[in-house]
């Protein structure tokens, strides 16, 4: 049995998942016209600027910081048998051309993955539609880009 | 201003961060929502763990929502969820727009190797030059979407 179906780490996705999808909800990043709100920068000088979003991204990254020292320290996770980090490390023009695609998308929406697969919660009106451009255009951009792993083997070769 | 909200905000981004800790520690996984369920298609190569987290997210965030109801959209006393279409002098139905979006996130974030999460939480979290290229430019691009759109 491979490591990642054994009860202990599915046990961890789990509780990974329950925290994340909690966050989504207390944080209020789950609405997307929060999100927008925060992107909306021209709402700055009049005072209407809601910068929620960065107290939520920065309390996020200082957890996070905090967890990937101890990490550093340790050979290998809990229940696997390495840290699976990226490796891949060149500023490529994938990299660049998937961010500013990206930027259009969420700006439109104010939804990003996450949020989007935790308001399944709430299915509000066009979400299934949404979910599924999401997974089509994920699927479309994994036909012609390699993944990050696999760009990795490539230049490595 | 009447919307911001600190408190909530700070909580629910170390709830965030908590998971992102959990699945790092616990199975050296980068919690990037983007890469988790964009592997679940095929070439997909672990699926059951994915799986697994998505399904734990969604009840995580129902059971937060009829833990602190009303606390913002969804569930019970809150406001609710709603998707947010396009300007409505530009005449584009909703759906199409939602489309265009979707779209461009599932893509853009596949070729990119990371969205908010992946590259915003864990990669500035790892000091990953790749993920502050890329958090520096969907930020920039976001903000300049919604300066064209507005907010509706």
């Amino acid at each position: 049995m491979s490591q990642t179906t054994r009860l202990p780490y599915l046990a961890t996705a789990a509780l990974s998942g329950l925290l994340f999808g909690a966050g989504l909800y207390v944080s209020q990043m789950v609405d997307p016209l929060k999100v927008l709100r925060f992107l909306d920068f021209g709402a700055i000088p009049a005072g209407g600027w809601d910068p929620s979003l960065a107290f939520v991204i920065v309390a996020a990254i200082g957890v996070m910081f905090v967890a990937v020292r101890i990490g550093r320290k340790q050979k290998a996770p809990l229940f696997d048998l390495a840290f699976n980090e990226p490796e891949f490390k060149r500023i490529d023009s994938p990299l660049v051309v998937g961010a500013v695609l990206f930027g259009i998308g969420w700006g439109m929406s104010g939804i990003c993955p996450g949020p989007a697969l935790s308001l399944i919660a709430f299915w509000p009106p066009d979400l299934l539609i949404f979910l599924v451009a999401l997974f089509a255009g994920s699927y479309a951009g994994g036909m012609i880009i390699p993944s990050g792993r696999d760009r990795r083997m490539a230049v490595a070769r | 201003m009447d919307s911001f909200s600190p408190i909530p905000a700070l909580l629910g981004g170390a709830l965030i961060g908590l998971a992102s800790a959990v699945l790092w520690l616990g199975n050296g996984r980068i919690a990037g929502i983007s890469g988790i369920f964009g592997q679940l298609l095929p070439p997909a190569r672990t699926v059951v763990w994915r799986i697994v987290f998505l399904l734990a997210l969604v009840l995580g965030t129902l059971a937060a929502a009829w833990l602190f109801p009303g606390l913002g959209v969804g569930g019970p006393g809150g406001r609710p969820a709603e998707l947010v279409g396009a300007p409505a002098a530009w005449g584009i139905p909703t759906p199409v727009w939602l489309v265009i979006a979707g779209l461009l996130t599932g893509f853009g974030t596949k070729i990119g190797n990371g969205c908010t999460s992946g590259h915003g939480v864990c990669g500035i979290a790892r000091l990953s030059l790749r993920s502050f290229v890329a958090v520096g430019i969907f930020f920039s691009v976001a903000i300049v979407t919604v300066a064209v759109t507005g907010v509706v």
